[in-house]
């Protein structure tokens, strides 16, 4: 069943094509990986889709029903959430506050004014089993500008996951890791709820063949190929413009 | 624990303090609730509004009029002034919270200067520049707030029930809504929250807390002008806040309380009180940036450590 769907999308800035007709779907439980060299538009895709950029044409759909013309925070609450590439965190307040924040959104009411935000214990509950989850537990009551970077990533896909989406946009999630925080983040992803459909951009190529269920490469803001791993990484083309010699 | 001391003290002023004095913290109370709203906006929010002169005179004069033009008890009155400050705040912030940063700030300040013009021309209703004076003053059962005492009560217990309301909403969940819109507007959308709405929303709860500090304004003069819509009332709001300590509801109370001494007895010595509240201002900016209050709590927690 196809989850997000992205229909001949189209985005320039004045002379150059960011975004040339890309097609692409995520289907339930997929694992989608977005490669491609630096400038290829990979994270303007997923800010088109995510509803941060505008696109020029083409259309976004979420289980069918177009979505290119809502605003990011409508596109979230039919259940799609994404992280950022740089972290784009609640910086001042604690690693549990930025997940409970995520979960307020979908299951709290933002607009009570009376009850006190610590007495609604079924929205806390949930945002601590979502800190369980990614492992961030330990955390909790810390200030997130006073944890390392590699947990920063992990609590961008903590907070993304906060409100029980079914489509999650990861954007470069191991970028600036070490290898071992890479490894770790890697079987976090793989443990996330089989449910969900990944879209998620990454340089890695271990990562890459190692999770995907499906591969498109962007070269210039176009899809070179867009298949299963093996037939990706015997693409001619791909070989050439990308992956080099060693695949 | 300090706040019950400083409750105290406060219900036992009038008695210490003679009328000089009493009229003095009344004033206090009066703007440390103007300045709480806009901590609201600018501490837990983000949103630095320059135009929230705007609600506190629109609070007063509503006050005024009401009295005046349709003979509503000054009870009513202040009930009036509330709803019409939020009226206010409603439709003005209905265009500012499409815009931030400098643009948020211009036009808070525009809409401000507008309804300062409004009431400087628009005689027949506001009385221009004179201003309107000499309305009722609430009283009930006997008590009238014509008695300095009983304002200051009054006013004691208003600045105590706003502060207490303003606590509430910023422990709720709308509360924490704010907090995560001040820190990162960007994420917020991306988790699904309709920012522009909890900001329209912050912005009439101020408004309508100004609108109470201004009502409470004109009954304690009698009298309002169109000083109480300028943008130097505006600018002076700003200060108390970042006196005080942005974010922190106490802080800026105490700031306005700060603000009002200094202009009374600096300005007793010299003309140029508003230099030197000037310089404090600077210093404030460049060395204490959590205020008055964020310096004393720093202080005090250190003295508990060591």
């Amino acid at each position: 069943m196809t989850l997000l769907r992205v229909e001949s999308l189209q985005k320039s800035f004045g002379s150059l094509n960011v975004t040339r007709d890309v097609t692409l779907d995520v289907g339930a439980g997929e694992k989608h990986v977005i490669i491609g060299p630096n400038g290829a538009g990979k994270t303007s895709l997923i800010n088109q889709i995510g509803g941060q950029m505008t696109p020029d044409g083409g259309r976004v759909m979420i289980d069918g029903s177009d979505v290119t013309r809502l605003a990011p925070e409508q596109r979230a609450r039919l259940g799609l959430a994404r992280t950022f590439q740089k972290n784009t965190l609640f910086q001042r307040l604690s690693v549990f506050e930025n997940v409970r924040l995520g979960v307020q959104a979908r299951f709290g009411n933002s607009f009570d004014l009376a009850q006190r935000a610590a007495a609604r214990t079924d929205v806390n509950a949930r945002a601590r089993d979502v800190l369980d989850l990614l492992r961030l537990t330990a955390l909790a009551e810390r200030r997130v500008a006073s944890i390392s970077y590699g947990d920063q990533r992990q609590l961008e896909i903590a907070v993304a996951l906060a409100g029980d989406p079914r489509i999650l946009l990861l954007d470069e999630p191991t970028s600036g890791l070490s290898p071992v925080e890479t490894r770790q983040l890697i079987e976090i992803i793989r443990a996330l709820p089989s449910h969900l459909g990944i879209l998620m951009i990454e340089h890695d190529m271990e990562v890459v063949f190692s999770l995907a269920d499906r591969i498109t490469v962007l070269y210039y803001g176009e899809v070179l190929a867009s298949d299963k791993p093996d037939v990706v990484a015997a693409n001619e083309r791909v070989r050439d413009v990308y992956l080099g010699a060693s695949f | 624990m300090g706040e019950f001391v400083f409750f105290l003290l406060a219900l036992a002023w009038p008695f210490l303090a003679g009328s000089y004095g009493t009229g003095l913290i009344t004033e206090a109370l009066i703007f440390a609730i103007a300045a709480m709203s806009l901590d609201l906006l600018m501490g837990y929010s983000g949103l630095v509004s320059f135009g929230h002169a705007a609600f506190f005179g629109v609070g007063a004069y509503a006050l005024a009029l009401s009295g005046m033009k349709l003979g509503l008890n000054p009870w009513l009155g202040i009930l009036v002034a509330v709803m019409t400050s939020a009226l206010a705040a409603l439709i003005i912030g209905y265009f500012c919270v499409r815009v931030s940063g400098v643009a948020f700030i211009m036009l808070t300040l525009a809409f401000a200067q507008l309804l300062y013009s409004a009431a400087v021309k628009w005689r027949g209703i506001t009385g221009g520049s004179d201003g309107i004076g000499g309305f009722d003053r609430p009283q009930i059962a006997g008590l009238s707030l014509n008695d300095p005492i009983y304002m200051y009560f009054a006013c004691l217990l208003g600045f105590v029930l706003s502060l207490w309301l303003l606590r509430r909403i910023i422990n709720s969940q709308f509360g924490h809504a704010l907090v995560g819109l001040r820190e990162n507007e960007t994420r917020m959308r991306a988790l699904g929250f309709s920012t522009d709405r909890l900001k329209l929303c912050a912005f009439v709860l101020s408004g309508a807390f100004a609108g109470f500090a201004g009502a409470l304004y004109a009954i304690y003069n009698s009298f309002i002008s169109p000083d109480a819509l300028s943008f130097a009332q505006s600018g002076m709001f700003l200060l108390m806040v970042v006196l005080g300590g942005v974010g922190s509801l106490l802080g800026p109370a105490i700031g306005a309380a700060i603000f009002l001494l200094m202009k009374q007895f600096v300005s007793s010595h010299t003309e140029h009180w508003l230099a030197i509240v000037g310089i404090i201002f600077v210093c404030c900016v460049m060395f204490f940036r959590s205020g008055v209050y964020g310096f004393l709590k720093q202080w005090l927690e250190r003295g508990a450590r060591t």
